[in-house]
């Protein structure tokens, strides 16, 4: 493998972990509600900041990120109980407008909040890029792919092992019929969005001493953790993990070997072309209407 | 009152002529003729996006690409090649045609959240084209557009434009209206209902929904075009994902299915941005909780909302 092709495949992985994580929250969120929640790249953003303030004001880094998810988490736990469970309609359209509407709200609150600039966070473990059989990688990339297994292999535990898990799962697959065996589907809902806004903002943070952040960095990281969803299979967790990496490589391919401009036009692109030949995505379920 | 003035075709298509007809007396001076030309163009988009969400079902979430691809299309046509403007916008709303025929026959077999990222993902194409194509387009700075010539005579203006406009208005709402009554608009709303039922009576449900798409396409397309001339200025910003989200929400605003409610949401959330101008700052916070109290506490819209609660003899 020449050091070149590995340096794009490093680069694509890291961003690619990132996709994965905001892809989980798209989808765990999906699955419990049927909804779309374009805020989730606000919660990102949001965790991001929280982090960068926090430092600023003194806190040691583990504290901060700490504190930080859990604020977030707190945003999406209220985006829930304040407006998506208020919701009568049963409409896809109503509530894809409503979250809509709660992420340009958080985007204006973070530019009053904080400010229009970039912001930096420092890297965890310093920045001397590590050399890997001819390519180099920093640190923080090992971080973000590193803690993306983590909390791939604890959610995996979570859905799989526990009885909450089980319960959200049973949710998704039938609602329903999750109510009648006593599960709470109010509850679920809660729970999804709270853990959606977690996963949101560990994102911002493992991915804020790369890239920077900013109030509007949201936009295009949900628009990607969106795309990357789909790609896989709405509401598949090893879909989302899959349709992230796959669009974190593409976009370092592209950028690498035809057009940094053009990477996301390549990326996007491939995109539509999976969907109109595997409309379900590469892991979703068939799903069938009923008349 | 004559029974023909009560329906929603012939009473609405009036209503809307005579306030059309009298809203230049509240109109003080260039900057509100200027808002009022703004709404009218984006009426026109929200009318034809509204057939395709709210009679046939399909969200789109990349009509502003069909939106800046018609902007562009007309502006580099006219501006690099010397076209006359309204060859140039008949040439560009052709194009985008024949573009959301192509791709929409694909496309529209997806469903729901897989239509909704396609559109997206198409629009997001076009917009990225658009801004690193500076050798056409002027890039991410936008470029300046001549003016529209009819006959000769540059139409200048805020008060000319405003009339030009407001009859282009009447004929998208006149065109909507004949459509949705027609047999094509009554297989949409069959779609919207159940797709496997509407091909079980018989109705090709690919075709009609690319019909409808292609329909809408041009539309925003023409809309766009027109947009470029009236402004004298375009920026890639008219093609990317927010304006398609802003126009969405204007037709959700207004009502689903409903003609005057797409009118009716471009001309709130066109003016709202305006009035929201005075808070600076907080501008985005209040448009995004407007946005989210209409949609709790209004999920049909506004003018449905409206009609149900007046209309004579409906009870619910």
């Amino acid at each position: 493998m020449s050091p070149q092709l590995l340096q794009y495949l490093l680069s694509g992985l890291t961003v690619g972990a990132i996709y994965a994580l905001v892809a989980l929250g798209f989808s765990i969120i999906y699955n419990a509600s049927n909804v779309i929640n374009f805020a989730q790249g606000e919660f990102v953003m949001i965790g991001g900041m929280t982090t960068v303030s926090l430092i600023a004001a003194g806190l040691p880094l583990a504290l901060a990120a700490l504190l930080a998810i859990a604020a977030t988490t707190l945003v999406g736990l209220a985006l829930e109980k304040l407006a998506v469970e208020r919701v009568r309609s049963e409409s896809v359209v109503t509530l894809i407008i409503i979250t809509i509407g709660a992420s340009i709200l958080l985007r204006g609150l973070a530019s009053l909040v904080w400010d229009k600039n970039l912001h930096a966070l420092p890297a965890f473990s310093g920045e001397r890029p590590i050399a890997l059989g001819g390519a180099t990688i920093v640190p923080q990339s090992l971080w973000v792919v590193g803690v993306t297994l983590v909390v791939v292999a604890a959610l995996w535990w979570f859905f799989n092992r526990t009885l909450h898990g089980k319960a959200m799962l049973a949710t998704s697959h039938n609602r329903l019929a999750a109510q009648l065996v006593g599960i709470s589907v109010r509850r679920v809902l809660l729970v999804s969005f709270g853990l959606s806004a977690a996963l949101g903002a560990l994102a911002g943070i493992l991915i804020a001493p790369i890239t920077f952040t900013a109030w509007d960095v949201g936009v295009m990281l949900g628009l990607k953790g969106f795309a990357a969803a789909v790609l896989g299979g709405l509401g598949s967790g090893p879909g989302a993990v899959i349709g992230g990496l796959a669009l974190g490589l593409l976009e370092a391919l592209s950028a690498g070997y035809v057009s940094s401009a053009y990477k996301d036009v390549i990326a996007f692109g491939i995109m539509l072309a999976v969907l109109v030949l595997m409309p379900g995505g590469l892991l979703g379920r068939r799903s069938v209407e009923r008349v | 009152m004559p029974a023909a003035l009560r329906t929603a075709r012939t009473g609405g298509m009036l209503a809307l002529a005579v306030v059309i007809a009298l809203l230049p007396l509240a109109l003080a001076n260039n900057y509100f003729y200027d808002v009022a030309v703004l709404v009218g163009l984006n009426a026109i988009v929200c009318i034809g996006l509204n057939l395709l969400i709210g009679y046939a079902g399909q969200i789109s979430l990349g009509h502003a690409g069909f939106f800046g691809l018609g902007a562009y299309g007309s502006a580099i046509l006219t501006a690099r090649y010397g076209w006359p403007p309204l060859a140039s916008l008949a040439a560009a709303t052709a194009g985008v045609a024949l573009l959301a025929w192509l791709v929409g026959r694909p496309i529209l077999r997806l469903r729901g959240h897989y239509l909704a990222m396609a559109t997206l993902g198409l629009g997001v194409i076009i917009a990225i084209v658009i801004s690193n194509e500076d050798q056409l387009t002027g890039g991410p700075d936008g470029m300046s557009v001549p003016p529209l010539a009819l006959f000769g005579h540059a139409l200048t203006g805020e008060k000319a434009w405003y009339w030009v406009v407001g009859a282009l208005l009447l004929l998208a709402v006149w065109l909507a209206l004949n459509l949705v009554e027609s047999p094509g608009g009554r297989a949409l709303r069959a779609l919207h209902g159940s797709e496997t039922a509407a091909e079980v009576v018989g109705i090709d449900s690919v075709r009609q929904k690319v019909m409808v798409f292609v329909l809408s396409a041009v539309f925003a397309a023409f809309a766009g075009g027109l947009t470029a001339y009236y402004s004298g200025f375009i920026t890639p910003g008219r093609a990317n994902f927010l304006h398609s989200i802003e126009l969405v929400t204007m037709v959700v605003f207004g009502g689903l299915a409903s003609t005057f409610g797409a009118v009716v949401g471009a001309a709130v959330l066109t003016t709202l941005p305006q009035l929201l101008a005075v808070l600076k700052d907080y501008e985005m916070v209040v448009f995004g909780a407007v946005m989210m109290l209409t949609m709790i506490f209004m999920p049909k819209g506004f003018v449905p909302t409206l009609t149900a609660r007046f209309a004579p003899g409906e009870r619910k």
